[in-house]
């Protein structure tokens, strides 16, 4: 068991290296995100307050920009085909899902902390009323999206026209993440927040995440077998 | 958990891509000890049987034996005595020499990974650029780096798959001098290429694939070159 | 399953002859009237889209365990005729929503689900036909995936409308509909059959002509 989390660690740490030197994926990441959030604010804003909208929109920009960063992630792994490497490691094959699901999540978790206050300042939504609930709709929410993502980007790392397949793929599959997401996210910017409504939302985006991280790693090594 | 294998056994292996044949009950033996080639055009199938011997791709029928036993039966410790080197490298550009090294070796569970990789380093005569970026070298330097990558964990089995192609001559020599010594300390090697002189030069025996199917071995290689263009001439012109 | 082929195709015609007999013979639903009809045409395909979804999903995962071609095969087929089914339920639903209740579409959990199901499958060819090499694989995998998210889109529909109910109600039908509607129902699945068996059939025949191509060549 504990061979499975030193892989992970070491597959994690690589990328966290390679990252940290050229940061290229946060930076385009993040500054993807943003402008993203400025085209839906120059063509959404009105004078009133948008409230629910600002939910919709947040998880939006969060499934783009984690779409770009998926691809972008395993297209690094593409380049001298490195991905086999990876999958030729004497270890249970699952642990490079997780390595790189690891990184995945904080490269998103960075955006979002970026992304979230500049969200609630454009459209003038309270997404910081109720901290606890907010950043568990996120966690629980990015780690739904990405866990399958994760998935379907190493799935389709050497196949033609990856690059529209994957959210052709991904974004059907994750609908359940994006209506708990948003629908949770919205019941904390209604004008009589429902606080209830939130928890049931997060509960159901824990079991998704929990039934799609199972059947990850149960598919992980059948689908990249060639 | 430590495992070995002395003899592989490839038997009646087969693999479609849908519509596609890529291998055809292919057979083949080899022991430790050996440089066994794989020959035949592109796609003949080469990459593919080396591939589906890595445990990278699976067989559609057939099996393959690791000393009597299957991949399946032997679970992911079989991978710590295969080594692979693609004509892709697999070396992160990104990461100096000495980082690819360290990574892979403590991936491919190398105790004294440090170690290891200095002296994967000076095999690679890549000493004295340890600290330097991949991508800035050479396709010869990065060939000598990748090689040492494959052999960090001293695999028993190595499959290489045109491992000459964009080579020069210094470098071509050094690779045919390793994959000797590599022999003679009880390797098994599996070289698929199509560079018959140099093959000549450092094959046992070799097998020649075409279209997915086993079409003649080759027990002795000396005049190899001659005897195979000779085949192949027979091949075009024949009615 | 060569021979019961022109026999299955002959019942399915059969059937579809003689429906309309069976179904202008079917008593009158009292709101909608004669527009009701097309249930019959409705119904049968989209509860067949729905098991062809599913039916494809684990022929995916038996593909994914033991690699046989033949499982592809029917996968494959299960995913077309899925789109197929989907796509005539999704016209003929539409058509019969707006005249019974005025609305075109309702993000209700059943039809929702249809929706992203059919989506999903149409996705599986997409992959399959631009995804190169390998991708009878990755579409296995999706098709699991596709069949896993299905229970989840339901539920969330479901908790999202019960803040918001719907105001249109689909009927549960009295016994007189049933006759009409399983005699629909057998034609449609006779002709699911037929074409799936046709398909799977076709694969099998490209399998044997290439094998012949490369035998000849010895």
């Amino acid at each position: 068991m504990s061979a499975f989390w030193r892989v992970v660690w070491i597959v994690a740490r690589k990328d966290l290296a390679i990252e940290a030197r050229s940061r290229e994926l946060i930076n385009t990441t993040v500054f993807f995100a943003l402008s993203c959030v400025i085209i839906f604010a120059v063509s959404f804003v009105r004078e009133r307050a948008l409230g629910d909208a600002a939910a919709g929109i947040l998880w939006v920009v969060i499934a783009f920009s984690g779409t770009l960063a998926l691809g972008r992630t395993f297209e690094r792994e593409r380049y001298a085909d490195t991905l086999r490497a990876l999958l030729l490691a004497p270890s249970a094959r699952p642990a490079i899902y997780v390595g790189k699901l690891i990184g995945i999540l904080g490269l998103l978790f960075t955006t979002e902390i970026i992304v979230v206050p500049l969200v609630a300042l454009l459209f003038q939504a309270r997404l910081f009323a109720y901290p606890v609930l907010m950043s568990a709709l996120l966690i629980f929410g990015t780690i739904g999206f990405s866990c399958v993502g994760t998935l379907f980007a190493a799935m389709l790392a050497r196949a033609r026209s990856r690059d529209v397949l994957l959210p052709i793929l991904l974004y059907p599959v994750t609908i359940p993440v994006m209506i708990a997401s948003v629908r949770g996210t919205g019941a904390l910017l209604d004008a009589a927040p429902q606080l209830d409504m939130a928890r049931l939302w997060i509960m159901l985006l824990v079991s998704f995440d929990v039934v799609f991280l199972t059947l990850s790693l149960w598919t992980f090594e059948p689908v990249m077998t060639e | 958990m430590t495992f070995d294998f002395h003899d592989l056994s490839i038997r009646e292996l087969s693999r479609n891509y849908g519509r596609r044949r890529a291998l055809s009950r292919v057979s083949l033996d080899c022991r430790a000890g050996e440089i066994v080639g794989l020959l035949g055009p592109n796609g003949a199938g080469k990459s593919t049987l080396l591939a589906i011997v890595s445990t990278l791709a699976a067989a559609s029928s057939g099996e393959v034996l690791y000393g009597g036993h299957t991949a399946k039966h032997i679970g992911a410790v079989l991978r710590s005595r295969i080594g692979v080197l693609s004509h892709d490298l697999h070396l992160y550009s990104e990461l100096s020499a000495r980082e690819n090294l360290v990574f892979f070796a403590r991936l491919y569970g190398v105790i004294d990974s440090d170690a290891r990789a200095s002296e994967a380093l000076r095999h690679a005569l890549l000493f004295d650029r340890g600290t330097d970026l991949v991508s800035g070298f050479s396709r010869g330097m990065r060939q000598r780096l990748a090689l040492e990558r494959a052999l960090l964990h001293k695999p028993r089995l190595l499959l290489l798959d045109e491992p000459f192609t964009g080579l020069d001559d210094a470098s071509t020599i050094g690779l045919i001098d390793r994959l000797k010594s590599l022999r003679a300390a009880g390797c098994m090697v599996l070289l698929a290429t199509h560079d018959l002189d140099t093959a000549e030069e450092v094959l046992d025996r070799a097998v020649v694939l075409r279209d997915g199917r086993l079409v003649g071995t080759e027990a002795d290689v000396r005049g190899l070159r001659k005897r195979y263009q000779d085949r192949l001439h027979a091949a075009v012109t024949a009615p | 399953m060569r021979k019961a082929f022109p026999l299955l195709l002959g019942a399915a015609g059969l059937i579809f002859l003689t429906a309309p007999v069976v179904i202008a013979r079917a008593p009158f639903e009292s709101t909608m009237g004669l527009v009701q009809k097309i249930f019959y045409f409705h119904m049968p395909p989209a509860m067949l889209m729905l098991l062809s979804a599913f039916f494809c999903g684990v022929m995916s995962a038996i593909y994914l365990v033991k690699r046989r071609a033949q499982y592809d095969w029917i996968a494959h087929a299960a995913a077309e005729l899925t789109v197929v089914f989907g796509a005539i339920a999704m016209v003929t639903g539409p058509l019969w929503a707006r005249k019974a209740w005025g609305v075109w579409w309702v993000w209700d959990p059943r039809l929702t689900m249809s929706l992203l199901m059919w989506m999903i499958f149409v996705s599986y060819l997409l992959l399959r036909r631009y995804g190169g090499y390998g991708s009878e694989t990755l579409a296995a995998g999706l098709a699991v995936f596709g069949m896993a998210t299905s229970p989840f889109v339901y539920i969330s529909v479901n908790i999202w409308r019960t803040i918001h109910p719907l105001t249109t109600v689909v009927p549960t039908l009295p016994v007189d509909f049933a006759v009409p509607l399983w005699y629909a129902f057998a034609g449609f699945l006779l002709l699911y059959i037929s074409l799936l068996t046709l398909r799977v059939r076709l694969e099998e025949q490209r399998a044997a002509v290439d094998l012949l191509y490369l035998e000849s060549e010895e």
